[in-house]
């Protein structure tokens, strides 16, 4: 019964819907780079400079790990150059060399390969590597002093939350939120810009990459609890719109949160775990120490995925 | 194959084929020069009736032991060349029977002998193995005892068309079959399932309760139309103690043209999808080579091509054109090397597609974890295994191309073969 044709065979289904995880890579890369060139735009070579290293040493912390570890090669899939651009696109254009190469090597190695490499990290790897670097390294991150000797068109010269954290909403009452949406203000080379992040995730919302449930309860729980805040007092708390488009929330709502090894996925706790996210980030900035909260607010809620992942509907067919 | 649309914000939706004037009258396929049956059982010693040179007729039932309950029955006339051990999916031993087809069919007569009156013992024993393959073992099992028999009338699967019209062109047979299944059983419960598009087309002409089901894919898949009637999905013990017996509206038709004809039937029809996915129908002899029909239709098979036993989403692969088409084979897909998709041995990255496009609200991402550490049990305690209903929508949509629906077929075969071995340990 042996037949001279050798035939392929598998298990089913036979069909594929043809989705695969270097076209998401590639996608949020796509969607990801208008922000980025919004950042090259302003702050010229030092940005392009900054995100061209941090995309090459992802991508070559990533290639030796594999070659350390004799695992398959995995560069390919575009994981670590997405993690590389999103690096760059939370640090200021000022980074210097050594700040970026620790910044991928933490995201990489200490946010992803040590846990087993794509899809078995329990932190977004972005947020986990800037939260090391905002508290071992302050003044780096602090953009008021690292853009220092950048000459900068903008309304206003310094960072928006480190004025509202030092002078209150006075302060920045003056800003203008369109100002603020194009990304005519201090912050990092690629997360300025609303318009630029807005787009590139509506994008990936409509072509399912990430999903929107998480993005629109970050967006809301960030709106909302500002709003709370500022009905309860005005006078030391800065208007919703302010907290809406200053600072990481919009790349947090978008690219950040969304992050699928870390986010839950069912409909109820993407709702909390986005929320919460927001509510969080908004605390952190209005009654915390720290002048940004998304970062801390994105591993906390990093923290509770799995928990609030339990939160499923009842399979069918169960009795009990 | 459908691929994902640009806007991936709603899951992909396929439909079953309906009964529509479209199908054409199926071509029927000449006999061939060799048939293979299969006799589900294993060959463990040669057997003392079926040796090579037998004479066999048409409708002829075939046993390897006297007193055996497991057979095939010859679908042609001729004689026995062959007869070896075949290696089934999922281990499974059979014997595979080999039959040298003379020109001419003669009748065998035995059946139309014992065919009167109709009973239980003489359907399990004459037509266990007739086109559409009924299962006839709950029916007679005393200690589960059936209360409710479902005739699943809708296609198995995408592209298939050979269900609905077995059951639009045949109705008389359907409705007698209902009859002798009511009269050998004395269950009343009786229900058919078909598409809702096309429940006016029987309704009132089919001696059954008509159930519709959407015609939606997965709907009409066994496990889900199960679902949908009881509430419930069999558990580890299987579908023993539901009480319900599911039969195809195939053999439901081959059961009553066997008693109105006194013959058993022995030819299948068959849907034959090609490489460009233009659709056939045919009426083949049960084991007739897959060769035979691709043939027939100018189907070219090249090394790496693939041909599948059933549909796209739930059927099965096999090795070799020269294999025999069965009695429960409703669909031969042919898929061309270039549009095979490939598995991938990547990690679940948790995107959550699968967990949306689960029909039974399976949380696959965390069940899929358990199943590639061989943690069975415990995907099965914790993550609602025995909810999946079968449909491999999970595979179909995973980026990380895991190979979710196998492992969920062989999870619940290895939790079978344990409970089966505590069981014989009991005893």
């Amino acid at each position: 019964m042996n037949s001279k044709k050798m035939l392929i065979v598998s298990h089913a289904p036979f069909w594929h819907d043809g989705s695969g995880i270097p076209e998401r890579s590639y996608h949020t890369i796509i969607a990801a780079l208008p922000a980025a060139f919004v950042g090259i735009a302003y702050y010229g070579a030092p940005a392009l400079g900054v995100i061209s290293l941090a995309v090459a040493s992802a991508i070559l912390w990533e290639l030796l790990l594999n070659y350390a570890g004799k695992r398959p090669i995995t560069v390919g899939n575009g994981n670590a150059a997405l993690i590389g651009l999103l690096t760059a696109m939370v640090l200021p254009a000022s980074a210097p060399w050594w700040l970026v190469l620790i910044g991928t090597f933490l995201a990489i190695i200490i946010g992803i390969q040590i846990f087993g490499g794509i899809g078995a990290n329990p932190f977004n790897p972005v947020a986990l590597a800037i939260a090391i670097l905002m508290v071992s390294y302050k003044s780096h991150l602090d953009f008021d002093t690292a853009l220092v000797n950048f000459t900068l068109d903008f309304p206003s010269t310094t960072d928006p939350l480190a004025a509202l954290k030092a002078f209150g909403p006075a302060a920045v009452e003056d800003l203008n939120p369109v100002d603020l949406f194009m990304g005519r203000q201090v912050g990092g080379l690629g997360s300025s810009c609303g318009l630029a992040l807005a787009l590139g995730g509506i994008y990936l919302m409509l072509r399912g990459i990430i999903r929107w449930e998480i993005s629109i309860a970050f967006i809301a729980g960030v709106f909302i609890s500002a709003m709370l805040f500022n009905m309860a007092d005005p006078v030391r708390y800065a208007p919703p719109m302010f907290h809406l488009l200053t600072g990481y929330t919009l790349i947090g709502a978008f690219f950040l949160a969304t992050e699928s090894s870390s986010s839950p996925v069912n409909f109820i706790p993407m709702l909390v775990y986005g929320a919460l996210g927001g509510v969080m980030a908004v605390l952190i900035r209005n009654i915390g120490v720290y002048v940004d909260g998304v970062i801390f607010a994105i591993l906390l809620i990093n923290l509770i995925n799995p928990l609030v992942d339990k939160i499923r509907p009842k399979a069918i067919g169960k009795v009990a | 194959m459908r691929k994902r649309s640009f806007f991936g914000l709603s899951g992909p939706r396929f439909n079953y084929e309906l009964a529509t004037a479209a199908v054409g009258d199926p071509v029927a396929i000449p006999i061939p020069e060799t048939v293979t049956l299969y006799i589900k059982q294993e060959l463990k010693r040669t057997s003392s009736i079926l040796k090579v040179g037998t004479p066999v007729k048409t409708g002829q039932r075939l046993v390897l032991d006297e007193g055996s309950e497991i057979c095939t029955i010859s679908s042609v006339t001729g004689t026995i060349c062959a007869i070896a051990p075949f290696l089934a999916d999922y281990g499974r031993a059979w014997t595979a029977v080999s039959i040298k087809t003379e020109g001419k069919d003669t009748a065998d007569t035995e059946f139309a002998g014992a065919s009167e009156p109709p009973s239980l013992d003489t359907l399990n024993r004459y037509l266990a193995a007739c086109p559409g393959e009924p299962n006839i073992g709950p029916l007679m099992d005393e200690r589960n005892p059936v209360h409710t028999i479902v005739i699943t009338g809708g296609n198995s699967d995408l592209l298939i068309d050979t269900s609905l019209y077995v059951l639009k062109n045949n109705a008389d047979a359907v409705n007698s079959g209902i009859e002798i299944l009511r009269k050998t059983t004395g269950i009343e419960e009786i229900v058919i399932v078909v598409p809702e598009e096309s429940v006016q087309n029987y309704s009132g002409h089919l001696d059954a309760r008509i159930q519709a089901v959407s015609s939606r894919y997965p709907y009409a898949q066994p496990l889900m139309v199960l679902h949908h009637l009881t509430g419930r999905l069999p558990d580890e013990r299987g579908m023993a103690p539901m009480g319900v017996c599911l039969i195809r509206a195939e053999a439901v038709a081959a059961i009553g043209q066997a008693f109105s004809t006194g013959r058993l039937p022995v030819e299948k029809t068959i849907t034959v999808i090609d490489k460009n996915g233009v659709k056939h129908l045919a009426r083949a002899r049960v084991g007739t080579p897959v060769g035979n029909l691709l043939k027939t239709f100018g189907v070219e098979i090249n090394d790496r091509d693939k041909i599948i036993f059933g549909g796209p989403m739930t059927g099965s692969a096999i090795f070799s054109e020269d294999l025999p088409i069965g009695p429960d084979t409703d669909a031969i897909l042919v898929q061309d090397k270039s549009v095979i998709p490939l598995y991938s041995d990547y990690p679940c990255i948790n995107c959550g597609d699968c967990v949306r496009i689960c029909p039974a609200n399976v949380p696959v991402n965390m069940l899929v974890r358990f199943l590639e550490a061989g943690q069975y049990a415990d995907g099965a305690d914790l993550y609602d295994l025995y909810a999946c209903i079968e449909c491999g929508l999970c595979s179909y949509v995973c980026s990380s191309r895991i190979p979710i629906y196998q492992y969920i077929k062989l999870a619940k075969y290895e939790l079978d073969r344990i409970i089966s071995a505590e069981e014989m340990n009991e005893q």
